[in-house]
């Protein structure tokens, strides 16, 4: 006997997910997921923004790791609340871990949670956490031809950061070829070259992000 | 990436359905998976084959994947065209485009086998 199902895989992830998003709405707080490689920069990312957009919105971070609380302890010297959540070996976070970790942050009085996901181009991708928005850090020394090699996190980027762009002439990056290709595969992204540990570019992209969390509060 | 992870999400619904139905054996799992998707069709099939293997209920059991392919609505022009991963600009007009399928992870439909159903059949065919 055949059996239609019509269901979608990730449903349980997607409903979860869909719960977080109203949450969210209902608290004002705005969602970022981060996503890049590891070692690209999102921790330093996070903390340049921190210093960007402190004065103005409270802020809270939430750390998915494999193992290890490090990144939260950079996050927690700046007196800013951080969630450490260790996947245990999973390769990306999923709704269920942003629920059980949200419940430790004090939502009410929050306008901001930057997620940093596990170091990962790939598997974060396909999974909504209910976030805002999904936004990917490429670093520099990677290369020019990541967007080719890793379409998805591409395009599931509304906004894409290039990071470490002070090392730009030391690993021959083609930004041109670069940005062509990304346009490609998402032609309404924005690209921001930042270099986090410099504070050079980050009023561009806090620019873009304050926007995004004013849309939403006042929506 | 993940498939066995997701792999286990399906035989877990589908289990559930087939048992749901009264079948005693699942014969074939039907999916559609998106060209969008990070999801990768030899490593669905493998995952697969190693999580039929726990359970008695997939013994045998055939996975069929329908990859789909990318099509998108431009927003400026209305062009309906298909399109690989790597370009989703409209190429007619060069305008934003939303995509209409190629994103999908999907469980179409299972095939099963019900014990009494089978019975019924052979009754009355003889
Ligand atoms: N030159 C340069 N180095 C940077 C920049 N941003 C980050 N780094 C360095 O890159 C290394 C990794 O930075 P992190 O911020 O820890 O990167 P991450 O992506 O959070 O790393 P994981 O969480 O371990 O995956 C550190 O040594 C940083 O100092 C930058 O803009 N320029
Ligand atoms: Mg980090
Ligand atoms: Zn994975
Ligand atoms: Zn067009």
């Amino acid at each position: 006997m055949k059996i239609d199902l019509h269901q979608p895989i990730l449903d349980k992830n997607d409903r979860i997910a869909s719960e977080n998003r109203d949450l969210f709405k209902e608290k004002r707080v705005f969602v970022l997921d981060l996503l890049a490689s590891p070692g690209s920069g999102k921790t330093s990312t996070i903390l340049a923004t921190i210093e960007a957009l402190r004065d103005e919105f409270n802020i809270a971070v939430i750390e998915g790791d494999i193992a290890s609380n490090v990144d939260a302890e950079r996050i927690s010297a700046q007196g800013i609340a951080a969630v450490q959540i260790n996947t245990g070996g999973a390769c990306h976070l999923e709704s269920d871990m942003i629920r059980r970790a949200v419940n430790a942050l004090d939502l009410d009085n929050l306008d901001l949670i930057i997620v940093e996901n596990v170091g990962n181009l790939v598997c974060p991708t396909d999974f909504d956490l209910g976030e805002g928005a999904k936004v990917m850090i490429l670093s520099v020394p990677e290369g020019d031809d990541k967007p080719l090699k890793y379409p998805g996190v591409f395009q599931v980027a509304e906004a894409i950061i290039l990071n470490k762009v002070d090392t730009m002439s030391v690993f021959n990056f083609n930004e041109q070829a670069f940005r062509d290709a990304v346009t490609q595969l998402n032609p309404q992204a924005p690209i921001f070259p930042i270099a986090a540990t410099k504070g050079e570019g980050v009023e561009a992209w806090a620019e873009w992000l304050r926007a995004k969390i004013r849309a939403m509060q006042e929506a | 990436m993940h498939e066995l992870g997701i792999m286990t999400g399906v035989v877990e619904s589908v289990g559930a359905a087939a048992r749901n139905a009264g079948a005693d054996k699942v014969l074939k799992v039907s999916l559609s998976v998106g060209v969008m998707t990070e999801a990768i069709e030899d490593a669905l099939q493998f995952a697969f084959e190693a999580l039929c293997e726990q359970d008695p209920l997939f013994e045998g059991a055939q996975l069929d994947i329908t990859m789909v392919h990318p099509k998108s609505r431009c927003t400026e022009c209305g062009l309906v065209f298909d399109h690989d991963r790597y370009h989703v600009i409209c190429p007619e007009c060069g305008g934003f485009a939303e995509l209409l399928q190629g994103k999908e992870l999907r469980i179409d439909s299972i095939e099963v086998d019900i014990p009494d159903e089978e019975e019924e059949t052979e009754r009355k065919s003889s």
